[in-house]
């Protein structure tokens, strides 16, 4: 009789994999220690700090305003985002009036960032999960933002225009038609998107019930964003605790249910479709007037402290800010949305399959420069 | 064997090595074009005409890069498994007609010679993945191993019931006796398995699971470099070629075309490649188009879909043989059955958001966003 059975006589080892820093889909330079029992992720471990460039130390030598350009560099996809943030928490401070108009174009701006953000997300994600075609339809239409965003700022990206006290200057004369037309090729073009890739089966295979996570961990992990939104939690920062003039505009939140790779990837193809509505709002009631409050080069803010909230296209950014009152601040602290939202990791991944880990990493829509900052 | 014969035989296996090597870089071309303007790119403009050129470059680039080797390679494997890629997928090709008598060795049991050869390629992507000594190669040529294992039985089922309605697996014959009607009609189902599962041997999207570049970078590959590379290249879009002539050969009426006599072999072998190069840019076309599945789902299509559906393929074109039902009938069934295939996938195919996938939208009440 052949004894058929092979316990005892083929053994298996977990075997440790190094994705990254260098691997095409760790958006960046983030690193995992997988421990995999053939395809299944038996133990992770992530390693982070290989892009770190001491960013908030930095913040300590620079006057005010030079640090606005160090905050670009943060979350170097939504750059405007963070200079708003940066630049509210020393007008707090100072107690710093904005003008009106400053406030519009810094919300058009950021929304616009928001949805450029969320395209190449969009864009992403389908190459993490294989398709190769929507990043190209993601691109062009995000070219045309940053086209939009050369014209008004000067800069495709890092562009420094988001001063203390209001922004450098007015943006072009022809800006309403310019973004009528931007907002509705967006329109098309996102929904073009959509079709490619959001409701194809072989993408919903590979992202629905895919790294879900429940509410509770979620804010027990301190996720934010549209990360946090996918379970089901009405948490933005723009509703919550509306900042700038986000309070006159009508717009909702999109929420997702089971907090799967699918509903964290949908949830941002609304919010895009929400951040053109505000932007759309933004346009029709953007009043004249100046668009900065003239300040001092050198700002020497009173001595005190000060903490406030923004939303940013990957979740709640903070920026804590200790002035001595001098012309450089005592310590700024940046709350990052990606660091915290990457924190949730090692729950995501434990027991999926590698190639599970790639699409989950990629739904979190981490920036290694943020995280690492 | 004589010695002229012998001559032949070798002129015949250059020209058609020499002509595999023309049409790889024809598909490299046309494969970086198509895909360019289905992104709304133009593709390769810059090295000569409409970037003609461009694979040319390629190759010679390839060439003339370093072959660089880890010191824990396991040499002679790592050497040999390109060949053992990519010798196969050039084998089939002796008996691979083009033309009515265009083919080096018309033999009787040519179908069953080109599926033992073709299993044969996945023994050299195992070795690259495993000789390579790197883990993502490794988990790569696992994946191959299981992949192309797997859908070599709906393939060669699928191939079965063309090789009983024929009643040959000599492909002259195969392809002689669709003069009246080409097999795509009498067997839609068997159409389809051969070519989903001829795109799964390919290892291409959506079944580009063992080289995914986003999961393991290149899978049995990774380590390979220059010329070595491009041999595994070359030996894909070989076989590309070979999957696309194969379905045109088996289903489409290889060389046949209403109106155009077979007689005249130059005009028989155009009828076949523009056949074979409308197939291979609906391989294209499906690249451009899907994500990739995940190994688990693609072994379960595998296993719970193709097979069954190819082992009823097989009965009912066992039925219908024996019984001797009128030709329209198997035509029929295999369409009855395709379509009920179809119905069931598409009852979970969307193209826009249904109640259970979408998100919804949160406005919360007047009061509470003017609290802030």
């Amino acid at each position: 009789m052949v004894d058929l059975s092979t316990e005892g006589q083929l053994d298996t080892v977990q075997m440790m994999v190094n994705m990254g820093p260098q691997h095409p889909s760790t958006h960046g330079v983030f690193r995992m220690v997988l421990w995999v029992d053939g395809e299944r992720i038996v133990d992770l471990e992530p390693h982070i700090g290989y892009l770190h460039r001491g960013s908030e130390k930095l913040c300590e030598g620079e006057l005010y305003v030079q640090i606005v350009t160090l905050f670009d560099r943060m979350d170097y996809i939504s750059n405007l985002n963070n200079e708003m943030i940066f630049c509210r928490a020393v007008e707090r401070l100072m107690g710093l009036a904005v003008p009106e108009r400053a406030e519009y174009i810094r919300v058009i701006l950021c929304e616009l960032n928001r949805v450029a953000s969320h395209l190449l997300f969009c864009g992403t994600f389908g190459i993490d999960a294989g398709a190769m075609t929507p990043i190209m339809y993601a691109f062009r239409d995000r070219e045309k933002i940053q086209s939009m965003f050369e014209a008004v700022t000067g800069a495709r990206m890092m562009h420094n225009y988001i001063r203390i006290g209001g922004v450098k200057g007015d943006v072009p004369d022809d800006f309403s038609q310019r973004m009528g037309a931007l907002l509705k090729v967006l329109r098309q073009g996102i929904n073009e998107t959509d079709k490619l890739l959001s409701f194809s089966e072989i993408f919903l295979a590979r992202t629905k019930g895919i790294g879900v996570i429940d509410a509770e961990t979620a804010i027990a992990y301190g996720m934010s964003g549209p990360s946090l939104r996918a379970c089901g939690v009405p948490m933005d920062v723009r509703k919550d605790e509306p900042y700038s003039v986000y309070d006159r505009f009508d717009f909702g939140i999109p929420i997702g249910e089971k907090g799967d790779s699918w509903d964290r990837y949908y949830v941002r193809v609304e919010e895009m479709r929400q951040s053109m509505r505000i932007i759309e709002q933004a346009l029709e009631q953007m009043p004249d007037g100046p668009t900065i409050t003239p300040s001092r080069l050198v700002l020497r803010p009173p001595q005190g402290e000060v903490y406030v909230r923004g939303e940013n296209p990957r979740g709640e950014i903070g920026v804590y800010l200790v002035s001595n009152g001098a012309d450089k601040p005592y310590r700024v602290k940046v709350r990052p949305p990606s660091f915290c939202n990457l924190m949730a990791i090692k729950e995501l991944l434990k027991d999926t399959y590698i190639a599970d880990a790639v699409v989950i990493l990629g739904s979190l829509d981490i920036v290694l420069g943020e995280v690492d900052r | 064997m004589s010695a002229l014969e012998t001559l032949l035989l070798v002129l015949a296996i250059f020209g058609v090595l020499t002509g595999l090597s023309v049409i790889v870089l024809s598909l490299i071309w046309l494969e970086r074009k198509f895909l360019g303007r289905m992104q709304m790119r133009m593709g390769p403009m810059h090295v000569g005409p409409f970037g003609l050129l461009q694979p040319v470059a390629d190759a010679v680039k390839l060439m003339a890069k370093e072959d660089l080797l880890s010191s824990l390679v396991d040499r002679v494997v790592y050497w040999v498994a390109p060949l053992a890629v990519f010798v196969p997928t050039f084998m089939i090709w002796v008996t691979i007609p083009v033309a009515r008598d265009l083919v080096i060795r018309n033999l009787d049991m040519g179908l069953f010679y080109i599926i033992a050869f073709s299993v044969l390629s996945i023994v050299g992507l195992v070795t690259a993945g495993w000789a390579s000594s790197n883990k993502y190669a490794v988990l790569g040529g696992f994946r191959a191993a299981a992949q192309l294992v797997s859908y070599e039985i709906p393939l060669i089922l699928a191939v079965l019931g063309v090789a009983m309605l024929a009643q040959s697996m000599n492909l002259e014959e195969v392809v002689n006796s669709q003069s009246t009607v080409v097999y795509a009609l009498v067997q839609p189902l068997g159409l389809v398995i051969f070519f989903i599962a001829g795109l799964a041997e390919l290892g291409r999207t959506p079944f580009d699971i063992h080289p995914a570049e986003s999961e393991v970078v290149g899978g049995p590959f990774v380590e390979y470099s220059g010329a070595h590379w491009a041999v595994f290249f070359l030996a894909e879009y070989i076989n590309t070629f070979a999957i696309a002539a194969l379905t045109v050969l088996l289903f489409l009426g290889g060389w046949l075309f209403p109106g155009i006599s077979g007689d005249v072999s130059a005009l028989g072998v155009l009828v076949f490649l523009v056949k074979t190069y409308l197939v291979i840019l609906v391989v294209f076309w499906i690249r451009g188009t899907y994500p990739r599945l995940r190994i688990d789902q693609l072994m379960s299509l595998g296993w719970k879909v193709l097979v069954p559906l190819a082992l009823v393929n097989v009965v009912i074109t066992a039925s219908y043989m024996f019984y001797g039902w009128s030709a329209w009938s198997l035509s029929l069934m295999s369409l009855a059955i395709l379509g009920a295939a179809i119905w069931g996938l598409s009852k979970r195919m969307r193209t826009a958001p249904t109640p259970e996938y979408t998100v919804k939208l949160y406005v919360p009440a007047p009061e509470a966003s003017n609290a802030g």
